[in-house]
């Protein structure tokens, strides 16, 4: 039994069920977009204004639609029991993990990214920082939904954790949020930005190596109740 | 034991609510046997299967795969079982056979359709291959799961409460299906409330509970 047909069957798995479920694949998009265009009817039509907050707000926008997200990457699969199969299957749990994250950010951290351009011209950002906007959410996403995935397997076992997982996982946000916005500010003064996307890509790499240990620990602890 | 120790455990302690539940508890199953847990509602027989099983991991004690200790070969151990709980793991948006496909899959990658709607035909869940699970019965969502049985290559089956929601008949195939598997050198260990009528020299019980 080869690992990747192992994980190849859990990913297109995890797609075709994302796919069924029309509505929870739309909701994290709809509420960026809410999100997103109801700051420039909140603080007024002022382009200097918008300007200066277009990429944060691109970015909390992005990073709160994640994290609503987020609580139902484990949910189903706990409360019918596919999670245990999961778990008892012969590819190590870790590995799991990891595919189903990038199921999970298949659907909703890349829809993001590729949606941000709209939301940047939006906010009138100039044409030199769409790259910036586009290559932070890009390395960004990923990142928010490793590290939401530890607080998703942590709090699935609770009746009620979608407080909890805000709670656990926003701090840990916060350094991605910051690298991001920092490279779109720059880019919009054009200033070079790069820097920043490489700390980002650090931070990818720390992610994707230590994040799909710390949730199959999780997992194992919310599963063994 | 035998030439060919399969599972076995040792000294198995497990406490819930400052309650005990089982104490030094020791058992080994063989190839070729049967292990009926039993025990009144709430005396630790799911928590036990969920234990062996790896699962739970509020217990003291050792549980051993082939001789080794399970932690140290877990690959090796998740490769060989079948496990099924209270809960599927069938989802309910999706057909009997896509449900089956991927149960198996991560087990198996050599599956055929022919082999898929070979072991629905053998649930009697024929002409109900691509239906989505939500609207089939409860006692089809657990055929559903329980063709996996047909389907498997491991040896060690940890069945809990396999018969629920089954009618007399399919509870007889099933029975017929353990022995089998046990006969061709597998190992089964299952709850049920269902009185067995199991006429199979590998066939044990392991009565839990009624204070320790």
């Amino acid at each position: 039994m080869s690992l990747s047909a192992g994980l190849g069957v859990i990913l297109k798995r995890d797609l075709q069920l994302a796919f069924r479920n029309r509505g929870d694949l739309i909701n994290p998009l709809v509420f960026f977009l809410l999100v997103a265009s109801l700051f420039p009817l909140g603080v007024g039509p002022s382009s200097d204004v918008l300007l200066i907050m277009g990429g944060g707000v691109v970015w909390v926008s992005a990073l709160l639609a994640n994290l609503l997200a987020m609580d139902s990457l484990f949910r189903s699969d706990y409360e019918d029991g596919s999670l245990e199969q999961l778990m008892l299957s012969p590819t190590p749990l870790w590995m799991v993990a990891m595919t189903k994250v990038l199921a999970h950010w298949l659907v909703t951290g890349l829809p993001i990214t590729l949606l941000a351009p709209v939301i940047a011209v939006m906010f009138g950002l100039p044409s030199q920082a769409l790259p910036a906007v586009v290559m932070t959410l890009l390395l960004g996403t990923p990142m928010l939904s490793l590290i939401g995935a530890i607080g998703a397997g942590l709090t699935v076992g609770l009746r009620k954790g979608g407080i909890l997982l805000s709670l656990l996982t926003l701090p840990l946000y916060i350094p991605v949020l910051i690298l991001g916005t920092g490279a779109i500010d720059a880019a919009v003064n054009e200033l070079p930005w790069h820097a920043h996307l490489m700390w980002q890509g650090v931070l990818v790499v720390l992610g994707v190596t230590f994040a799909p240990l710390a949730i199959g620990a999780s997992l194992r602890v919310s599963v063994s109740g | 034991m035998s030439q060919n120790p399969g599972l076995s455990v040792s000294e198995l302690t497990c406490e819930r609510d400052e309650r005990c539940l089982f104490r030094s508890l020791a058992f080994s199953l063989n190839s070729g046997e049967i292990l009926q847990i039993t025990g009144p509602n709430g005396s630790g027989k799911t928590t036990l299967m969920r234990v062996v099983a790896g699962l739970s991991l509020d217990f003291t004690g050792e549980v051993f795969w082939r001789g080794q200790p399970v932690a140290d070969v877990r690959p090796e151990f998740h490769a060989a079982l079948l496990y099924m709980g209270h809960l599927l793991g069938v989802k309910s948006t999706m057909t009997a056979e896509e449900n089956l496909r991927w149960a198996m899959g991560l087990h198996r990658n050599d599956l055929s359709r022919e082999e898929i709607w070979s072991a629905l035909e053998k649930v009697k869940l024929a002409g109900f291959e691509d239906i989505p699970c939500y609207q089939l019965s409860a006692g089809q969502n657990r055929r559903v799961a329980l063709a996996r049985l047909f389907l498997a290559r491991q040896p060690l089956w940890i069945l809990d409460e396999p018969f629920t929601a089954i009618d007399k008949q399919g509870v007889a195939e099933l029975e017929q299906l353990l022995v089998d598997h046990a006969k061709s050198g597998g190992m089964v260990m299952m709850t049920t409330h269902h009185e067995m009528s199991l006429n199979y020299d590998g066939f044990h019980q392991l009565v839990l509970g009624g204070g320790v």
